[in-house]
């Protein structure tokens, strides 16, 4: 196979994956198939994929209107409904698209909800959101499902306990109830296995940063590389084929010593490596990317690829504790971690993938993400002896991105990790 | 000055008093007491009662606290309260106090509770994850797990064993804090003009930082002079406010709503003080399985409370119905999360309810009324007019 | 050749040119406050720079004479007064025949009493500038010529009839500007010439002045030996004068700096952060600082620099102009006075009004009903200026803290007030440390940028200086 081919063979591996979910969701009446709602962080495709449901995630739904620049309409709409400005944009795009008859961004309907699975990891507005949506689909079944907090940085046997029975007794009866299909927990087990495996791989591919140069970026494009695990694929035959072939293709860019990829092509000349904190702008996502690799910054590691599971420490799915490892993934998404256990991940991260400076990309509208940020910040700092930046805009609404600012900081950044290494040039010599 | 004015005085005193004098006062008269702080807007603080510890109240510094090192930590999008809870830390406000607890409120406060932590403040801090279950023996079991958790914490300080009957009597003495509160509000849906909402705020709040007993006695007091026919009653409407459960509105806003022409008959402000609706049992040979279904199953609404299989709009409005009100005002913090993206679901009910109520946004520090004030009062004569 | 650098800071509210030699000597400092395009603003900045390098040129040709001739000192500090004057009296005649068009362009009825009134003031005030600048060096306070000329004209135009005072204040409002965009060119030569006639006048004008208690010995021996010998002095001027009007200053190399780098005609290596142009110009005045504040008229910017003058940290406030000068600005505005009024006003408070808004705009209105409610003016502006170094000292907060030393700089920095305050809490938070103020300090981004010019630091670092 050409070089050319191989290296589109993940992405047409990729696009076909969804472009599958969102024809399924299109039809998902004539399949007689039941549609769940859920998010990314706690995300329990194994056990839908059990039931043989199709996953809708409105995170995805929102940053995909962002990336189609539809998200500003969305969130004026939504705000026009008493919705305040300050609020999560994810929450305003989703309810101001349904608002406006739910089509998705693929242009195909999105279908209703026949359960809302309230997933609630490591994010308060995800109870908001379902509540919210609960009042307009008033058919919908809500299942909560508590994600206790890592408040002392561990998963306690009673945080366990309590997650397996809220699984036991409320999540997979009412699937049962709404699905008519009983519960076979071989099944379960068979998608936790291939889990375990695409997680494996997410793994090596991630640590292929270690490389210099490093062959991806993991941040913009680490985003569009865990899409399958985060929007239903982790258990499925499908998303570890996708893996499989991407780490080939990064074995590859390694044996040609060749950087990362960008929209523009190749980037020529790695010259600093980052760790960014923070989710990133999906409105100006192209904008953002460019001021980074114009100037030969690659992110070798970032938080936000984590919010769906933290497999840094070794942590994988377990087939022959099917329950217990829902419940400990759950528990094990970034954003359900305590400040210092996050300040440790980052910590690690920027030792391990040997990394130039630090970076927030701090959200406005999103609290989880951003309430303590600047703390963990002078900690990494004081901590590690790194140049720290710190840049603020918004996940989908248009208006709270200012390029010109973040151009600015962000350039005064570059200039300062250019003296320092200017300096240990001179000190190493 | 006469006794309720007496009384409203030290209470004023207890209640903005960022020292927390009276509780380090209390501290201090025997060696195995231990200080317990807690965030807004609940925690069962029976508990705290029956081994020795006590829980002191932290609603932030509102207009009483300039605030420097607090906004080193925070954006400018994030509200007020935890930045002054911080400078409050930073300034050794709290040093007697042995423990923190973040209830689950929202993430902000949880990620404070991570900063506390990372800053070593406190010789133990823990974010007390309220069960969103409401099976009691799921959440239920968890909650207790919750609770003995923090037990652990304050046994490690004062050696002190949980003993059912100390327990069973802390519970006593909470109901009935909980009920002489509740006289307080049940005769103010009467006769508001007997007591101003502020007063009756200086109260519950100080409430939050002195020993129970003193508490009761006060309440006591209280009740019995405004069971008396005092005051002269003005031309206002009757309002509930909600919204305002965590960070505080600055007592210059909750006077300015009653100048404005509303006589508050219900609130949210102090919540946490009012949170179990019913007398919890208190002869049960396993008090905390009781405490943990009196929360399960009579608890007051909340934000930051699941709430699908019992809607909150509409527990709001028969709250505003059986007060007699003649309309809502909610009040959110700016950049409060749990008001704001809750405002829609209930202005929507309330539209199509026909109950009336209007909105604002206020912080901890404001003391600029005038605008809301206006609102305020516009609304109170343009429902006097549809009256007429 | 001698070889010069220049630095250009295009600021959000004032633009500077700094021109140094190759000792990193300031040779030259310009300045200005036009809101025209960057290009603009950037010319006239540079072009001011020039003029005061050649001055400075100039004095230090005659340098020997002015350490051992006392008529000397004199002489040439009174003429760099005068030469100020020179410059301004240019821009004040091209704003005398704007203003008189402008008036005839109304159609207001009473448009000959305007004019007069006009005329009247005009006549009233220039002469009191020129005794300023003559006599008693408002060449030194580097203040812009809009504040000149608007102190002084809102003071007359409030004595003068209701009927003109509108009339009067919008033609003001719509000449003002035209007239501070304008690239006024100034022939050097001519400019001294001028002076050193203005100069004539005055000393032969000169009555024994009664001792003054607040005058020390030296200005009276040097004021009765300037009486006496000016004419010496002239001639040993002359003769360098020629030489230094025509003197190329050799720009050897150029960096941009500020907000509006980007759209400055350099190329690319020819741009600097103006982060590191603050930090570095900081750091050349005052080596042991290790953190800089700078508050700017649009952005506050909290830096943390090491001993070389590398940035190690930095923090920017730069969404919102709440505590940044253009409060200031709308302050003044309220309160209808002169930027330079604030600080003198503010300081003389007994308390400061507590000030709760966080927006600028919004504390327009807490600061009306303040005064409505019988705050007196020094504290309602001591409080303005205490929550903008409130402002100010978050971001400082954020940004790390203060470490000894501390630098303040930027256009706010000059403000009496806001220095008052800023003390008060860097020392309140962080205890006794140094704190640097310069009066250069709104100059450091424009120096550092120069600097670097002469570094051309792509290939040399600070350390091997």
């Amino acid at each position: 196979m050409s070089k050319e081919a191989q290296k589109e063979r993940s992405m047409v591996l990729q696009k076909e994956m969804i472009a599958g979910l969102f024809n399924d969701l299109a039809n998902a009446k004539e399949l007689g198939k039941k549609v769940c709602y859920t998010f990314i962080p706690g995300n329990l495709s194994e056990l839908i994929r059990t039931f043989d449901m199709l996953p809708v995630y409105p995170e995805i739904n929102a940053l995909q209107s962002a990336m189609r620049k539809k998200s500003a309409s969305y969130i004026k709409e939504a705000e026009k409904n008493a919705h305040s400005e300050d609020v999560c944009t994810y929450v305003k795009c989703d309810v101001g698209m349904m608002m406006k008859g739910n089509i998705g961004p693929t242009g195909q309907k999105i279908p209703e909800p026949d359960v809302l699975l309230l997933s609630y990891t490591g994010c308060f507005t995800f109870l908001k959101w379902f509540e919210t949506l609960k009042r307009e689909y008033p058919n919908a079944k809500v299942i909560m499902v508590h994600t206790p907090y890592q408040e002392n940085a561990e998963m306690t046997p009673e945080m366990i306990e309590y997650m397996v029975k809220q699984f036991t007794e409320e999540v997979i009866p009412q699937f049962e109830e709404v699905t008519g299909i009983k519960y076979d927990e071989e099944k379960l087990k068979k998608h936790l296995e291939l889990a375990k495996e695409a997680e494996d791989w997410i793994t090596k591919i991630f640590d292929t940063t270690k490389q210099k140069p490093s062959p991806i970026d993991a941040y913009f494009a680490g985003v569009y590389y865990i899409g399958p695990i985060n929007i239903g694929f982790r258990g499925t035959k499908k998303a570890v084929e996708y893996y499989k072939e991407l780490y080939s293709e990064i074995q590859e860019r390694i044996r040609l010593g060749l950087g990362p990829i960008t929209p523009e092509g190749e980037m020529k000349e790695e010259k600093y490596r980052l760790v960014v904190e923070g989710p990133p702008n999906w409105t100006s996502f192209r904008e953002f990317w460019k001021i980074f690799y114009d100037i030969g910054a690659v992110i070798v590691a970032s938080s936000y690829t984590k919010v769906g599971g933290v497999y840094d420490m070794g942590w994988r799915h377990d087939p022959s504790r099917p329950i217990e490892s829902l419940a400990e993934y759950c528990m094990n998404c970034y954003t359900n971690l305590n400040i210092p256990q996050r300040i440790d991940l980052l910590s690690k991260c920027i030792e391990d993938y040997d990394a130039d400076g630090y970076v927030t990309n701090s959200i406005k509208s999103c609290n989880s993400f951003s309430a303590g940020q600047l703390g963990m910040m002078r900690e990494i700092e004081d901590r590690l002896e790194i140049p720290v930046g710190f840049i603020e805009s918004d996940l989908v609404d248009p208006r709270y991105f200012s390029y010109s600012n973040i151009k600015n900081r962000l350039e005064s950044f570059f200039q300062m990790l250019e003296q320092r290494k200017a300096m240990e040039t001179v000190n190493n010599k | 000055m006469n006794k309720l004015e007496n009384l409203i005085v030290k209470c004023k005193e207890y209640a903005f008093d960022l020292d927390f004098n009276r509780a380090k006062q209390w501290k201090v008269e025997s060696e195995d007491r231990v200080l317990v702080g807690y965030m807004p807007i609940y925690f069962p603080r029976e508990i705290l009662h029956a081994v020795g510890a006590m829980g002191v109240g932290i609603f932030g510094g509102g207009d009483r606290k300039q605030i420097i090192k607090g906004d080193a930590y925070y954006q400018s999008y994030i509200c007020h309260i935890p930045r002054s809870i911080i400078e409050l830390a930073l300034d050794k406000h709290m040093e007697h106090l042995d423990g923190f607890i973040f209830p689950s409120i929202c993430d902000v406060i949880r990620n404070l509770s991570g900063i506390f932590k990372q800053l070593n403040v406190g010789k133990f801090v823990k974010y007390m994850d309220f069960p969103q279950n409401f099976l009691p023996e799921v959440g239920g079991k968890f909650y207790q797990d919750e609770m003995k958790h923090v037990l652990k914490y304050i046994k490690e300080l004062n050696g002190v064993e949980l003993i059912t009957e100390n327990l069973n009597h802390s519970i006593e003495l909470y109901n009935k804090n909980r009920r002489l509160i509740e006289d307080i509000y049940n005769v103010r849906q009467e006769f508001p003009w007997r007591m101003s909402i502020e007063d009756v705020y200086h109260v519950v709040r100080a409430g939050t930082v002195i020993p129970v007993e003193e508490h009761n006695e006060i309440l006591e007091e209280i009740c019995a002079i405004i069971n008396e026919d005092i005051g002269t009653p003005m031309d206002k409407i009757k309002v509930v406010v909600s919204g305002a459960f965590c960070e505080q509105p600055s007592i210059g806003l909750i006077k300015a709503i009653e100048e404005a022409g509303c006589y508050v008959v219900d609130d949210d402000y102090m919540l946490g003080s009012r949170m179990i609706l019913s007398d919890i049992d208190s002869i049960s040979d396993n008090p905390l399985e009781t405490i943990s279904n009196a929360y399960i199953n009579h608890s007051q609404y909340s934000s930051s409370i699941y709430d699908v299989h019992n809607p909150k709009e509409y527990r709001l409005a028969k709250i505003a119905k059986e007060r007699g009100a003649d309309g809502v005002i909610f009040a959110s913090a700016s950049f409060c999360d749990p008001s704001l993206l809750d405002a829609p679901i209930f202005q929507n009910a309330f539209d199509k309810l026909g109950l009336r109520y209007i909105a604002f946004q206020y912080s901890e520090n404001i003391n600029q009324y005038k605008v809301i004030k206006e609102q305020v009062g516009t609304f109170s004569d343009s429902i006097k007019l549809w009256e007429d | 050749m001698k070889k010069y650098y220049l630095g250009i800071d295009l600021g959000s509210t004032t633009s500077k040119a700094v021109i140094i030699n190759e000792k990193d000597e300031i040779i030259g400092r310009g300045i200005t406050n036009t809101r025209a395009n960057y290009k603009v603003a950037a010319d006239i900045a540079r072009e001011e720079a020039t003029y005061d390098a050649r001055f400075t040129l100039l004095t230090q040709r005659m340098q020997e004479e002015i350490d051992s001739k006392p008529e000397f000192k004199k002489y040439m500090q009174d003429i760099r007064s005068v030469f100020q004057y020179r410059q301004f009296k240019r821009r004040m005649d091209s704003l005398r025949k704007m203003l008189l068009q402008t008036v005839d362009s109304f159609s207001y009825d009473n448009k000959e009493d305007v004019k007069q009134a006009l005329i009247k003031i005009l006549n009233v005030i220039e002469p009191q500038i020129r005794n300023e600048f003559v006599n008693e060096d408002l060449g030194s306070k580097n203040q812009f010529f809009r504040d000149i000329v608007s102190e002084r004209y809102n003071h007359e135009v409030e004595k003068a009839e209701k009927l003109v005072f509108e009339p009067l204040m919008l033609a003001f409002d719509k000449s003002i500007t035209p007239v501070e965009n304008e690239m006024v060119q100034y022939n050097f030569k001519e400019l001294v010439d001028e002076s050193m006639n203005v100069l004539e006048e005055k000393y032969k004008g000169l009555v024994d002045e009664p001792e003054h208690k607040d005058r020390e010995d030296w200005y009276y021996a040097e004021l009765n030996a300037v009486k006496s010998n000016y004419k010496n002095v002239e001639s040993t001027l002359r003769e360098h004068i020629d030489e230094i009007a025509d003197e190329d200053i050799h720009i050897a190399n150029m960096i941009g700096t500020g907000y509006g780098r980007a759209l400055l005609p350099f190329p690319e290596d020819c741009i600097k952060s103006e982060i590191l142009c603050h930090a570095f110009g900081a750091h050349a005045v005052f080596p042991n600082t290790r953190t800089v504040l700078d508050i700017g008229g649009q952005d506050t910017k909290a830096i943390q620099v090491d001993s070389h003058g590398l940035v190690t940290s930095f923090h920017m406030n730069d969404r919102c102009a709440a505590g940044c000068g253009r409060y200031l600005g709308y302050i003044a505005d309220e309160f209808g006075i002169s930027l330079n009024e604030l600080g003198p006003e503010a300081l003389e408070a007994d308390k400061e009004a507590t000030i709760c808004s966080t927006c600028t705009v919004f504390a327009g209105a807490e600061v009306k009903e303040l005064l409505h409610n019988g705050e007196k003016r020094p504290n309602i502006l001591a409080g303005l200026h205490k929550a903008i170094v409130q402002r100010a000292m978050s971001l400082i907060a954020r940004s790390g803290g203060v470490r000894n030393e501390f630098t303040f700089t930027g256009g706010v920095a000059r403000n009496q007030a806001v220095l008052k305050y800023v003390k008060q809490m860097v020392t309140d938070s962080y205890g006794d440390l140094t704190m640097n103020i310069h009066t250069d300090s709104i100059f450091m981004g424009a120096l550092g940028g120069a600097m670097f010019a002469r570094r051309n630091i792509e290939v040399d670092l600070p350390s091997k200086k």
